[in-house]
């Protein structure tokens, strides 16, 4: 299973997990020739509290879809940080809305948390959240091409919100530049001001 | 004949299977579905009743499976390619009209995306446990043809060749996903209508006067007309003389019987289908079927790195099962291993098919989940000793 990347995208149902989970998985497979199979959680999980989405990236078909230790975990509420957080490979990168999930210190581990939420609410909606962490997670990570991002942005939102989640998807990207992260959790957290329009 | 364009979303999607099985069904040219959504099943429909306005379909959620399935049916004999779409609970109670729709010689295509069971069981996790229900599950005599696909794109693309199966043999064809390939989400290409082949409800072309809807001249198929057109004629799920009136004979019941099983039976080497690698100086070849062979690929690749002589076999079509291919392996290989999510269905064709020549080694799974590949694996290695 080598040259796989898995990663866990978790929160409170509401805050765009799944949307999020299908516009990177969307970024790998459609626009950067990769092979991205997404699992989202269904049953009582799905309706109201913690909302899961998982996603295994690779240059090689996906024989096995289910994910069993994260490379990259993405997490924006508290619970889902509780339930998933110690699943998290000992060299893997957290990706954390660092207003709602203060995680612990694991030696080895990156850590990088940006208050999306507040940057969508400075961008005037906060149903935007989820995109400014997509956003986050593509300067944090790497993991394709900004602009293969941007076009699964682009055509998964509805229609008439382009504009509007592309800002908000500019926004997490810029807030990784300034702040991508360390391999602890004391992050050093440029100010609001910094990155607000 | 090609694809109606208003129905084929041409492009590159990121897809679950139930949506893709949903677009499939669209490409195809289905234009009817009746059902009563169940999870995991439910996206499908929610995929067809936000498109079909667009195309002219008709949606009807309706009072329970019994009546899905019997408005399918219907809804077939106007000539429309329809469709219903459920999971194992729903699946049982639409036995008794699938049984119509194959004595009646009905085409049409029943979706079941299996989840866990018996009985309502596992509502949101995989299962594969009612392949043999697909095969027998309505009473008395008959054959149908069951796909599996492995991913969200062969939900597109094997949906559109269970619509053309279905007119080819007028038989109800399964379309037996799993609740992992329809909850997962991968890249699907939908091609454009042009490259896509339909098959055409072949319309009788007699006269109201001289048309009986049972009588057969040529082959194994009577010829069809469409209610509505003018045909004035009589269909039932009784034993029925060439005319379509019941008639209670041992003679009659021989030509029904027979011809039901014989047109999928005597035509099993055009409809079987299967993908099969490394089988030829293969010690034991593993068959497989739907999400089960993906896993199951990935204990072919570590029991091939431990030097052992692994083929493998994948059955797209699983009724009618290839059974001439697998007697054919027995003959060179020492072993079968079946992994499926299930307590052994397939596992007995396999072990029925290879006659004693070869031993066959089921790899159960009570549903849930997918095998682990390990345990696979360890099945191939004792199986190989």
């Amino acid at each position: 299973m080598s040259g796989r990347t898995e990663i866990r995208i978790t929160g409170f149902g509401g805050q765009g997990v799944v949307l999020a989970g299908h516009i990177i998985g969307r970024a790998c497979a459609i626009h950067a020739g990769r092979q991205a199979t997404m699992i989202q959680s269904f049953g009582p999980e799905a309706r109201g509290s913690a909302c899961s989405a998982t996603l295994v990236v690779s240059d090689r078909e996906v024989l096995y879809p289910y994910i069993q230790r994260p490379d990259i975990f993405v997490v924006m509420s508290g619970e889902g940080y509780e339930k998933y957080g110690r699943e998290l490979k000992e060299e893997g990168t957290l990706v954390f809305e660092q207003d709602l999930v203060h995680p612990r210190t694991v030696e080895g581990q990156r850590a990088c948390g940006v208050p999306s939420t507040r940057i969508a609410e400075s961008l005037g909606r906060t149903i935007v959240q989820n995109i400014v962490m997509v956003g986050f997670f593509a300067g944090v990570t790497g993991l394709v091409a900004d602009e293969a991002m941007r076009d699964a942005v682009r055509g998964s939102v509805p229609a008439g919100t382009e504009d509007l989640n592309l800002e908000a998807f500019e926004k997490g990207l810029e807030y990784a530049r300034k702040s991508p992260g360390e391999s602890s959790v004391s992050v050093s957290e440029p100010s609001l001001e910094e990155v607000s329009p | 004949m090609k694809a109606d364009p208003a129905g084929v979303l041409t492009g590159s999607h990121y897809l679950d299977g139930d949506f893709a099985c949903g677009e499939g069904a669209m490409a195809a040219g289905c234009r009817f579905v009746a059902g009563y959504p169940i999870t995991p099943s439910t996206e499908v429909v929610e995929r067809i009743s936000r498109r079909f306005p667009t195309l002219g379909g008709t949606f009807i959620q309706m009072e329970d499976e019994l009546a899905s399935m019997a408005a399918v049916v219907g809804a077939a004999w106007t000539g429309s390619k329809t469709m219903t779409v459920t999971s194992g609970p729903g699946f049982s109670l639409m036995m008794e009209n699938i049984g119509l729709a194959a004595m009646m010689e009905t085409p049409c295509v029943v979706v079941n995306v299996q989840r866990g069971g018996p009985s309502t069981g596992l509502p949101t996790m995989v299962g594969q446990g009612d392949v043999m229900q697909a095969r027998w599950g309505s009473h008395g005599d008959y054959e149908v043809i069951a796909l599996s696909p492995q991913s969200p794109q062969e939900a597109f693309d094997l949906t559109i060749d269970a619509f053309n199966l279905a007119e080819i043999y007028r038989v109800p064809v399964m379309f037996l996903m799993d609740e992992c390939v329809g909850h997962m989400t991968e890249k699907v290409v939908i091609p454009e209508a042009e490259a896509i082949e339909i098959e055409p409800r072949r319309l009788t072309e007699k006269s109201p006067e001289s048309f009986d809807p049972y009588q057969v001249e040529e082959g194994q198929l009577p010829e069809f007309a469409r209610a509505g057109d003018g045909y004035r004629f009589h269909t039932t799920g009784l034993t029925h003389d060439e005319h379509g009136y019941p008639e209670m004979s041992v003679e009659c019941q021989e030509v029904n019987v027979s011809r039901l099983v014989g047109k999928i039976r005597d035509n099993a080497d055009s409809i079987v289908r299967f993908e099969e690698e490394g089988v030829e100086d293969a010690d034991v070849v593993v068959v497989s079927y739907g999400i089960t062979a993906r896993v199951a690929r990935l204990a072919v690749e570590e029991a091939r790195s431990q030097g052992l002589k692994v083929g493998f076999l994948r059955l797209v079509v699983i009724w009618p099962f290839p059974e001439k291919r697998i007697r054919e392996l027995a003959g060179s290989v020492g072993a079968f291993v079946v992994p499926e999510i299930n307590y052994g269905q397939i596992a007995l064709e396999v072990e029925r098919a290879a006659a004693g020549q070869a031993v066959t080694w089921p790899v159960h799974h009570a549903g849930g989940a997918v095998h682990s590949p390990d345990a696979i694996t360890e099945i191939i290695i004792k199986a190989a000793v």
